[in-house]
C-alpha cells in the first residue's frame, strides 16, 4: 500500500483524511492570497522556534471508514457485553432497557450537535427540553428546583457538600459508608480542595443506624446516605433525614430515579438536596459513561446551586419562552467566586432521560418498581445463598456465597452467567459477599438459571 | 408550543413491561409514595412528535455554521455515533473483569498514547468529565505534588483574559487566584507576571492561543519564569484545534495539559455535554493522577487502583468512555496528519479576519490564529448597534451567532471561530452577511434592534425570568401565556 | 451628562462607586448613579447580616443584574444597624432612586477619621471623568 501510494504522490503517511475538510487546494491558494501570505507555514510565524514541532505526529496511518469501521469491530469484540452472557452485574450501573423513541430523539442532529444554548432564540427546543427535565426531576424528588445535570452520580455528591459547606458555614460532611464506594471516592477528593471533613457513618446490618447517624452529624454540614443503598437494602431515610436536620445538618439523599415511583420522595422527609446517577433512566451502560448526574434542592438553597438552569419568561411579543437563568451564579460572571466551576454538563444524556421517564409515565415507573422489588424477593425466596442482611430490598440483593466471590463470579461466568458484583473489591471482610442485581430485562427464569449455576460452582 | 406536560391525559402512556409472575414487593408502608409522580402522560406518536417539534426549534451544527468561538463547532462525523453503538461497547458493563472489556481498555490505552504525543506529555488520565474538571483535577494533582515535596505553594497565576473556569477552579482547589495582565499584542505582560510569581506560586494556568485567538509569543519566558520560581505550568486545551502536529503544549513547557474531546476532537455536544476533558502530565506527575489508572502489560490491559499518590477519583468509573470511543475514532481518520486539520482551521480563521476587518474594529491587530475577536465598539458610538444586535441579526442570515462579551479585555467582542470543516462558500456566505449588517446598522438600525425575526422567538425578557424565576412546571399553578 | 445623572453635593463618595450619607455617628450607604447605569437592572441584593461589621474598602455585599455581580465596597467601617428590607424585595429600587429609597445599609460608625479619605461629588465628578 505505502508503495503504490508513493507512486500515486500522495503524503508517506497515508490515505488522504479529507472527507471532513472542503477546501481544495485552489481555494487554499485563493484564500492564502487573500490574507496576502504565500504559505500556510507563514500563518505560524507567531510562534517562537523553539516551541515548532519538527517533525510529524508519530501516529498510526489515516483510516478510511471502513477500515475504521472495521477496527471498531474488532475492538468491541474483545469485550463480552451484557448480550453474551446473562448478567446480573449492577453496583451503581444497570442493565434497564432503553426504548427505540430514545435513540430516535437523540440522533436528531439538531439536538446532537448544538452547543450550550448560550443564544436562546435559537435554542428554544433544548431549553424547553431542559425545563421539562427539571420539572421531572422535582416531581421524581418532591423538592422545589433541579439544575440541568452534572457529570454523574458521584459528581453531585460532591457538589452538594460544596453546597452544604456555604450554606451552613460548617466544615465537615458525614457520608453513610452504605452509600456507593465510588461517589465515597469522589467526595474525598473534592473535600480536599473545599476543606471538608468526611466523616463515614458504619454500617448496622445493611444499613445505617438514625441515632448513630444524629450523633455524628453535629457540627456537619450535610449527612449524605443513599435510598435505595448500595446493598439495595433500603434504609430508614424519613429517620436519617430527621436525625440529620434536628443536629442543623442539610439532609441529602442519593436517589434512585426509577425507585421514586415506589419510594417516597426525598422532599416529602426533609430532605434539603436530592442526588444521584441518571444512567438507569434512559443511558446505555456504555462501560461508565456518559451519562447524567440530577440535583434537586429545597428553593432556599437556589442561588447555591451548580450548573445550569433553565427558566420560564416571555419573548418581546409576550409568547412564553425558555432562558439560561440565575446565570450570576455560574464561572463565567461570577469567576473565582461562582457555586462551582462547571460549564459542560450532560445535557444530551439528561435528554435521554426525559424521553426515557416520558415514555414510563407514572403508572409506567410505579410497575417498573414494583417489578425489579418483586423479582429481589423471587431470587430470595429461589436461590439457595444467604441474604448477607436482613432488610427490604429494591432492586439488588447482596448474599454471601459460600466460596470467594470473586471465584463464584470467574466460574460462574464459565457458565455464561454474570451473577454479580464481589463486594470485597470494597468493603473489608465482605470477600464471600456477591451484589446481584436485578433489573427489568431479567425474568424468574433466569433467576433459576443464576440459582442453578451459583449451585453448580459451589457457592 | 406547548410542554409535554400539557399534553399529558391521564391513563395515556408509551410504554408497556413485560409481565413478569413475582412476588410482591415488601416495602415498608412508611416508605412508600403516596401521591404519584406528574410524570407525562403521552402515547408513543405524540412521544415522538414532541420530541421531533422541540428539535426544529434548535440549531446544531448539522443545522448550518456554529462560528462560536473558543468551542470549536466542526463536523460530527456519523461514522463515530455508530463506533458507540456497537453492542460491545454499547452494552459493556463498567463492572465487568478486565479479561473481558480488552477491546474497551485497548481503546483507552490507545487514545491515552495519542494524547501524550500530541500534547508532548509523558501520562494521561481519560477520566475528568469535562474541560473544567480536568482543571480542578489538574489544580488538585498540582497541589498534591507540592504537598508530597513538604512545599506550601497556594497561588495560581491566570491572565485576565482566561475562561471563568480558570479562576472557578482555583477557588475549588482551594488555592488562591493571582491576576496578571495581557500587553498590547494580547500577550501575557511579562513584567507584570514577573512581579506576580513568588515562592508562594503553585503555578500558572494559560491558554494558548489565548481567547483572544493569539499565540503567545513570549510563551518561553512565560513557563520560564514560573519554572524558576518553583511552579508549574497549567494548558487550558480549549484552543488547542489551533496547534495540533504544530506545537505541542509539553513543547512550550507546560507540565499539565487538559484536552477538550469536545472540542478538538469532535465529540458532539448535546446541546450543552458530554465532554470529555482528559489530562496529560510529565512523567513526575504520574503518580498523582486519577485512579484507576489504564496500564498496559504486554498484550493484555488492564486497571490499576494502587496508586498511593493518587488524588483519588473524580468522577464515576473510568471516564466518559463513549466520549473516548468518538474521540479515539476521529483522531484515527487523520492519524499524523492532524496538522492539516489544524491548518486548515487557523487558514480559515484569518481569511474571515481579513474580511471582516473592512467593517469592524480590530483590536489586536495581528494574524491570528484558529479564532479572533473583532468589536462592534464603532458600530455601538457611531450607530448604536451592540455585538448583541449583530448577533441576534446574523440569526435571520441563518448563521448561529459567534461568542459575544468575550473575552472581558475587549469591548463589544465577538470571538469567531469558524472550525476547518467549513467549505469557502460558507465563509464567503458568513462575510457577506458580517458585511450586510454593518451596511444595516449605519442604514437600518431598526432592522438589528427587532432581530431576529426569523426564530420561533424573539428576544427575551431575562429580567423577568430572575425575577420572577420559574424553573419548573408548576401544573394548575402555573402561569398561563401565550 | 446622561439623563438622570447626578451626584448630590451632601454625600462623600469611594472610587467603587459607593456614597455615603453622613448623620452624626452614624452613615448610610448605597451605590451611585453611576454605578447602577453600569450595572444594568438590578435583580438581586445580597445585604449583610444585621449586627455585622462592615470594613472600609472591603466586601459588606453584592448586588447583581442578569449578566453582572458587582461587590458593594464599604466607604466607611462600622456595625450594621439596619439593612433596607424594600430594597431586597424591588431591588429594581436601585436603579429608580440610587440615593433615597435605593440605600442599601446603615451603619454606626467606628472610625470617623476615615470619612476624610472619601472624595466629595466635585472630586468623585473628576474622577469619574478620567475614566
Amino acid at each position: 500500500m505505502t508503495d503504490a501510494s508513493a507512486e500515486m504522490g500522495s503524503s508517506p503517511v497515508g490515505a488522504v483524511p479529507a472527507s471532513f475538510l472542503a477546501l481544495t487546494s485552489a481555494e487554499r491558494e485563493e484564500m492564502l492570497a487573500a490574507i496576502g501570505v504565500s504559505s500556510v507555514e507563514e500563518l505560524f510565524a507567531d510562534l517562537p522556534s523553539a516551541v515548532v514541532l519538527e517533525r510529524t505526529l508519530e501516529l498510526d496511518p489515516p483510516l478510511s471508514e471502513v477500515e475504521l469501521s472495521d477496527h471498531i469491530e474488532t475492538l468491541a469484540s474483545r469485550n463480552v457485553h451484557t448480550g453474551m452472557e446473562l448478567s446480573f452485574l449492577g453496583a451503581g450501573m444497570y442493565d434497564h432497557y432503553v426504548p427505540a423513541v430514545v435513540d430516535a430523539v437523540l440522533a436528531r442532529g439538531e439536538f446532537l450537535t448544538a452547543y450550550t444554548p448560550y443564544q436562546p432564540e435559537m435554542s428554544q427546543g433544548i431549553l424547553q427540553a431542559i425545563f421539562e427535565f427539571q420539572t421531572a426531576i422535582c416531581e421524581l424528588t418532591g423538592l422545589d428546583v433541579a439544575n440541568a445535570s452534572g457529570y454523574d452520580g458521584a459528581t453531585v455528591a460532591a457538589d452538594a457538600c460544596f453546597m452544604a459547606k456555604h450554606a451552613t458555614g460548617r466544615a465537615r460532611v458525614v457520608v453513610g459508608q452504605t452509600v456507593s464506594p465510588q461517589v465515597r471516592q469522589v467526595i474525598r477528593t473534592y473535600a480536599r480542595g473545599f476543606e471538608l471533613e468526611v466523616i463515614e457513618a458504619p454500617i448496622r446490618e445493611g444499613v445505617l443506624d438514625p441515632h448513630e447517624v444524629g450523633r455524628l452529624a453535629v457540627d456537619a454540614a450535610a449527612v449524605i446516605f443513599q435510598q435505595p443503598n448500595f446493598f439495595g437494602c433500603l434504609e430508614p431515610a424519613p429517620a436519617l433525614a430527621a436525625a440529620a436536620a434536628s443536629a442543623g445538618a442539610l439532609p441529602v439523599a442519593h436517589v434512585d430515579l426509577l425507585s421514586l415511583g415506589l419510594l417516597q420522595a426525598p422532599g416529602d422527609y426533609g430532605c434539603a438536596l436530592a442526588i444521584g446517577e441518571g444512567q438507569g433512566a434512559g443511558n446505555r451502560l456504555s462501560y461508565g459513561g456518559p451519562h447524567y448526574g440530577f440535583l434537586a434542592a429545597r428553593q432556599d438553597l437556589v442561588r447555591r446551586m451548580p450548573g445550569r438552569i433553565v427558566g420560564e419568561t416571555v419573548d418581546v411579543a409576550g409568547r412564553r419562552a425558555y432562558v439560561l437563568t440565575l446565570q450570576t451564579r455560574e464561572q463565567h460572571i461570577r469567576r473565582e467566586k461562582a457555586t462551582s466551576n462547571i460549564t459542560t454538563n450532560q445535557t444530551l444524556l439528561a435528554l435521554a432521560g426525559l424521553v426515557y421517564l416520558s415514555w414510563l409515565g407514572p403508572a409506567g415507573l410505579r410497575e417498573l418498581g414494583e417489578l425489579c422489588a418483586g423479582l429481589t424477593e423471587l431470587a430470595k425466596a429461589t436461590l439457595d445463598v444467604e441474604p448477607l442482611f436482613e432488610q427490604p430490598t429494591f432492586k439488588e440483593l447482596a448474599v454471601r456465597t459460600a466460596r470467594p466471590a470473586l471465584d463464584v463470579v470467574r466460574d460462574a461466568r464459565a457458565l455464561g452467567v454474570n451473577p454479580g458484583y464481589p463486594l470485597g473489591r470494597d468493603y473489608e471482610g465482605m470477600d464471600d459477599a456477591l451484589l446481584i442485581a436485578l433489573t427489568e430485562r431479567r425474568s424468574p427464569e433466569d433467576i433459576e438459571r443464576l440459582s442453578a449455576v451459583l449451585t453448580e460452582v459451589g457457592a | 408550543m406547548e410542554l409535554i406536560y400539557e399534553k399529558s391525559k391521564p391513563g395515556r402512556r408509551a410504554a408497556v413491561l413485560p409481565r413478569r409472575t413475582v412476588p410482591a414487593a415488601t416495602i415498608p408502608s412508611e416508605l412508600r409514595r403516596s401521591a404519584p409522580p406528574r410524570l407525562a402522560e403521552v402515547a408513543e406518536p405524540d412521544l415522538v412528535r414532541h420530541f421531533t417539534e422541540l428539535s426544529t426549534r434548535n440549531f446544531g451544527i448539522d443545522t448550518g455554521f456554529y462560528p462560536l468561538g473558543s468551542c470549536t463547532m466542526k463536523h460530527n462525523p456519523r461514522a463515530n455515533e455508530r463506533a458507540v453503538e456497537v453492542p460491545g461497547f454499547r452494552d459493556l458493563h463498567p463492572h465487568q473483569d478486565a479479561d473481558a472489556a480488552q477491546g474497551a481498555l485497548e481503546l483507552m490505552w490507545r487514545l491515552q498514547e495519542i494524547l501524550a504525543e500530541v500534547t508532548g506529555l509523558d501520562a494521561v488520565s481519560l477520566q475528568p468529565a469535562a474541560g473544567s474538571q480536568g482543571e480542578l483535577t489538574g489544580l488538585l494533582l498540582m497541589r498534591a505534588y507540592f504537598e508530597d515535596r513538604g512545599e506550601h505553594r497556594s497561588e495560581v497565576i491566570i491572565p485576565d483574559t482566561a475562561h471563568g473556569t480558570n479562576p472557578a477552579s482555583v477557588t475549588m482547589a482551594g488555592l488562591e487566584l493571582v491576576d496578571v495582565a495581557t500587553d498590547e499584542r494580547g500577550n501575557v505582560a511579562l513584567d507584570d507576571l514577573r512581579a506576580k510569581v513568588s515562592e508562594h506560586t503553585a503555578g500558572l494556568m494559560l491558554t494558548n492561543p489565548s481567547t483572544l485567538g493569539l499565540f503567545d509569543e513570549g510563551i518561553v519566558a512565560i513557563t520560564d519564569t514560573i519554572h524558576e520560581a518553583g511552579g508549574l505550568c497549567y494548558y487550558d486545551g480549549a484552543n488547542l484545534n489551533a496547534v495540533c502536529g504544530i506545537s505541542r503544549p509539553g513543547d512550550m513547557g507546560f507540565d499539565v495539559v487538559h484536552i477538550n474531546l469536545h472540542k478538538t476532537f469532535s465529540q458532539p455536544h448535546g446541546g450543552g455535554g458530554p465532554g470529555g476533558g482528559p489530562i496529560a502530565v510529565r512523567g513526575f506527575l504520574e503518580p498523582f493522577l486519577p485512579i484507576p489508572a489504564v496500564t498496559r502489560d504486554g498484550d493484555r490491559f488492564d486497571l490499576d487502583a494502587h496508586r498511593p499518590l493518587s488524588i483519588g477519583k473524580v468522577r464515576g468509573f473510568a471516564g466518559p468512555f463513549g466520549v473516548f470511543i468518538r474521540s479515539y475514532a476521529y483522531i484515527r481518520r487523520y492519524g499524523p496528519r492532524l496538522r492539516e486539520m489544524s491548518e486548515a482551521a487557523v487558514l480559515n480563521a484569518n481569511y474571515l479576519l481579513k474580511h471582516l476587518r473592512e467593517a469592524y474594529d480590530v483590536p489586536y491587530d495581528r494574524i491570528c490564529m484558529h479564532e479572533f475577536v473583532v468589536s462592534a465598539q464603532s458600530l455601538k458610538r457611531n450607530h448604536g448597534i451592540t455585538a448583541l444586535d449583530v448577533a441576534k441579526r446574523l440569526m435571520d442570515y441563518g448563521f448561529h451567532p459567534p461568542t459575544i462579551y468575550f473575552p472581558l479585555v475587549v469591548a463589544e467582542a465577538l470571538m469567531i471561530e469558524p472550525t476547518e470543516t467549513e467549505a469557502k462558500e460558507t465563509l464567503d456566505a458568513f462575510v457577506q452577511a458580517m458585511l450586510a449588517i454593518a451596511e444595516e446598522a449605519r442604514e437600518q438600525p431598526d432592522q438589528l434592534h427587532e432581530a431576529p425575526r426569523s426564530q420561533p422567538v424573539g428576544r427575551l425578557d431575562e429580567v423577568k425570568a430572575v425575577r420572577e424565576p420559574v424553573l419548573r412546571y408548576l401544573f394548575e399553578g402555573h402561569p398561563r401565556r401565550e | 451628562m446622561s439623563r438622570g445623572e447626578s451626584y448630590p453635593d451632601d454625600l462623600r463618595y469611594n472610587r467603587d462607586h459607593d456614597w455615603a450619607r453622613l448623620a452624626g455617628d452614624e452613615a448610610v450607604l448605597g451605590i451611585t448613579w453611576h454605578a447602577q447605569d453600569a450595572l444594568g437592572e438590578v435583580v438581586h441584593y445580597e445585604p449583610p447580616t444585621v449586627g455585622g461589621r462592615v470594613v472600609a474598602g472591603e466586601s459588606y455585599g453584592e448586588v447583581e443584574s442578569v449578566k453582572a455581580v458587582s461587590d458593594l465596597i464599604a466607604p466607611l467601617s462600622g456595625v450594621v444597624l439596619a439593612v433596607n428590607s424594600e430594597v431586597m424585595n424591588a431591588p429594581e429600587t436601585i436603579n429608580a432612586d440610587p440615593y433615597g429609597a435605593g440605600w442599601l445599609i446603615r451603619i454606626a460608625l467606628s472610625d470617623p477619621a476615615e470619612v476624610g479619605s472619601l472624595l466629595d461629588a466635585a472630586a468623585y465628578r473628576s474622577f469619574l471623568a478620567e475614566q
